[in-house]
């Protein structure tokens, strides 16, 4: 028996690790392609190791993109979204949550059925609405403000807050605090570790979104990085090198941090998934 | 309990939910029955709709999508499946490594992908072209070659998202109670005995959340084929999303791109349904 489950973890193994190098691969030759002058890319076989190019690769990118005004664009629209998102998922989660009153069935159902309509659906009025009739093209709220009502925001912070002992509450409203500040004071203190899993993947949303401020921006300076990269892609007379630098850029933080923080990465994908 | 504390902690976010989520449903709806290429907009409660059953174009689109569904969504499930198994059971050591090997694709967005994708399977010096020489074959023109840039599309696509779902299904996994497995063991139950009737009838619930979710994404594809194919050779690798963007935005044809937008709806919420009722009925 003892036998058979070494063999078994073996075979386990050995199907398992070349699959793992294959998937890791893409990631890595991004890496490598990010550091190698042009010619050096396109060489065969493919070069494996890094070579000493990246902060010329990284000029040749802000030059044909402006890609740092792209990542500040990036990292201002990310913020207000993440920021703008958790307070407005978690207010609305913790009305769901604690309160009874009417109409509450009514208001989850309606909110939880977006989560099973296509995006898409929604997509040409949003566009009429921002860019048209409020006049917020080429604007961060204009990219930022149809995505702060996040229905899985809202779903999964309504499990958090259910979860939450309602004495603790009574205990406060005993003591005369007022429901803002148990809000902001008690319960959201209370659930730090369910909000910091919703902020990453509300951030890495934010960050690797490309449609929508494809469609709204079509000014250069206000574009956010993936919109930059994007426009450089399809072209044929580029530097990939430059494209593999934006790449890398605005993925290898989100490596690292992941590397760190799995368990809010898993915790945020995970919610809504498995019922407690 | 009678106070305004939750109409007030709920109005900011209906107040958006209502403006961008909400009317936009019902205005997309009404939008799909203008004639929107003429000005004004008016009404014209045929005119997409005809259009859409006789464009070949819609078509194609609409048997891409179709294809990547039955082809992709599937072999990703399963492979995801096999892989929150292994992540999930005792005889694999080195964990750590492995999950960060399969859910790194997890924070990496669709353009960075697309791009080092696109450079991976460039005809002349792509690294996969390199691999399948040096092993004899002469490698294939992936990107303009209609069944080649759809196995792109698809091989980009299985690369991010499997671990996605391999995360979903781990966390299914470990919800399983233990004491149902202990007691299937102590029942004489066989490895392969205990994964029938006790691991797939629990997974259940987290298999249907991650197809529901897979086969909406799919519906919407938009980015990679944008991106690593143009949607071309042709309209080898055109997808509805893609369709949708160029009736859309570059045609400005809004009345057409709602009508093509509720035809994705109405295929997810069919699909949905058809979904809860196979599952339901087991």
């Amino acid at each position: 028996m003892k036998r058979k489950r070494f063999w078994l973890s073996i075979g386990l193994h050995g199907l398992l690790t070349p699959l793992a190098l294959l998937w890791l691969a893409p990631l890595w030759l991004m890496l490598v392609f990010s550091t190698l002058p042009e010619h050096e890319i396109f060489r065969v076989p493919t070069p494996l190791l890094p070579g000493e190019r990246f902060l010329e690769n990284l000029a040749g990118l802000q030059a044909d993109t402006n890609f740092f005004r792209a990542m500040a664009n990036s990292v201002v629209v990310s913020l207000l979204y993440t920021l703008g998102g958790l307070l407005l998922s978690a207010s609305a989660g913790y009305a769901l949550a604690v309160y009874r009153f009417r109409l509450q069935a009514l208001v989850f159902s309606l909110i939880v059925a977006t989560l099973t309509i296509p995006y898409f659906v929604v997509l040409i009025p949003q566009y009429i609405l921002v860019a048209r009739e409020l006049n917020l093209a080429n604007t961060y709220w204009g990219v930022v403000l149809p995505f702060l009502a996040n229905a899985l925001g809202v779903f999964y912070m309504r499990q958090v807050f259910l979860s939450l002992p309602s004495s603790l509450l009574d205990a406060a409203r005993v003591d005369g605090a007022s429901e803002g500040r148990i809000f902001f004071q008690i319960a959201l203190p209370m659930v730090t570790p369910s909000l910091a899993a919703l902020a990453l993947i509300l951030f890495l949303t934010a960050w690797n979104d490309y449609l929508w401020p494809l469609l709204v921006l079509s000014e250069r300076e206000m574009y956010t990085a993936p919109v930059a990269l994007g426009t450089l892609i399809g072209l044929t007379r580029v530097s990939w090198g430059g494209i593999m630098v934006g790449s890398v850029l605005m993925t290898l933080p989100f490596l690292v941090l992941f590397l760190f923080l799995q368990r809010y990465f898993v915790a945020g994908i995970t919610a809504g998934a498995v019922k407690e | 309990m009678r106070t305004k504390a939750p109409l007030f902690f709920l109005a900011p976010y209906l107040f958006l939910f209502g403006l961008f989520w909400a009317w936009p449903i019902l205005y997309s709806f009404y939008l799909s029955f203008l004639n929107t290429r003429v000005y004004p907009w008016h009404l014209d409660p045929g005119v997409n709709w005809s259009r859409l059953l006789q464009d070949p174009f819609f078509f194609v689109a609409l048997k891409n999508t179709l294809f990547i569904l039955v082809v992709q969504v599937p072999l990703m499930l399963v492979l995801a499946l096999l892989l929150a198994l292994a992540l999930n059971s005792a005889l694999l050591r080195l964990k750590g490594f492995y999950r960060f090997a399969f859910f790194a694709p997890v924070v990496v967005g669709a353009v960075a992908y697309s791009a080092i994708f696109r450079l991976l399977f460039n005809t002349e010096f792509g690294a996969v072209n390199a691999f399948l020489q040096a092993l004899g074959h002469p490698g294939y023109d992936w990107l303009y070659a209609p069944g080649p840039a759809m196995a792109v599309i698809v091989i980009a696509l299985t690369w991010r998202w499997t671990g996605y779902n391999a995360i979903i299904l781990l966390a299914g996994l470990q919800s399983i109670p233990r004491e149902l497995y202990e007691a299937a063991s102590l029942d004489g139950a066989s490895p392969w005995q205990q994964f029938w009737h006790v691991t797939l009838p629990g997974l259940r619930p987290v298999l249907l959340f991650a197809l529901v979710l897979s086969i909406i994404g799919t519906l919407q594809l938009f980015t990679e084929p944008f991106l690593i194919t143009g949607g071309g050779p042709g309209n080898a690798t055109m997808t509805l999303g893609l369709y949708l963007y160029q009736q859309g935005f570059r045609g400005f044809n809004f009345g057409y791109a709602s009508a093509i937008a509720y035809t994705v709806a109405l295929l997810a919420a069919g699909f949905s349904f058809m979904q809860m009722r196979l599952w339901r009925e087991r």
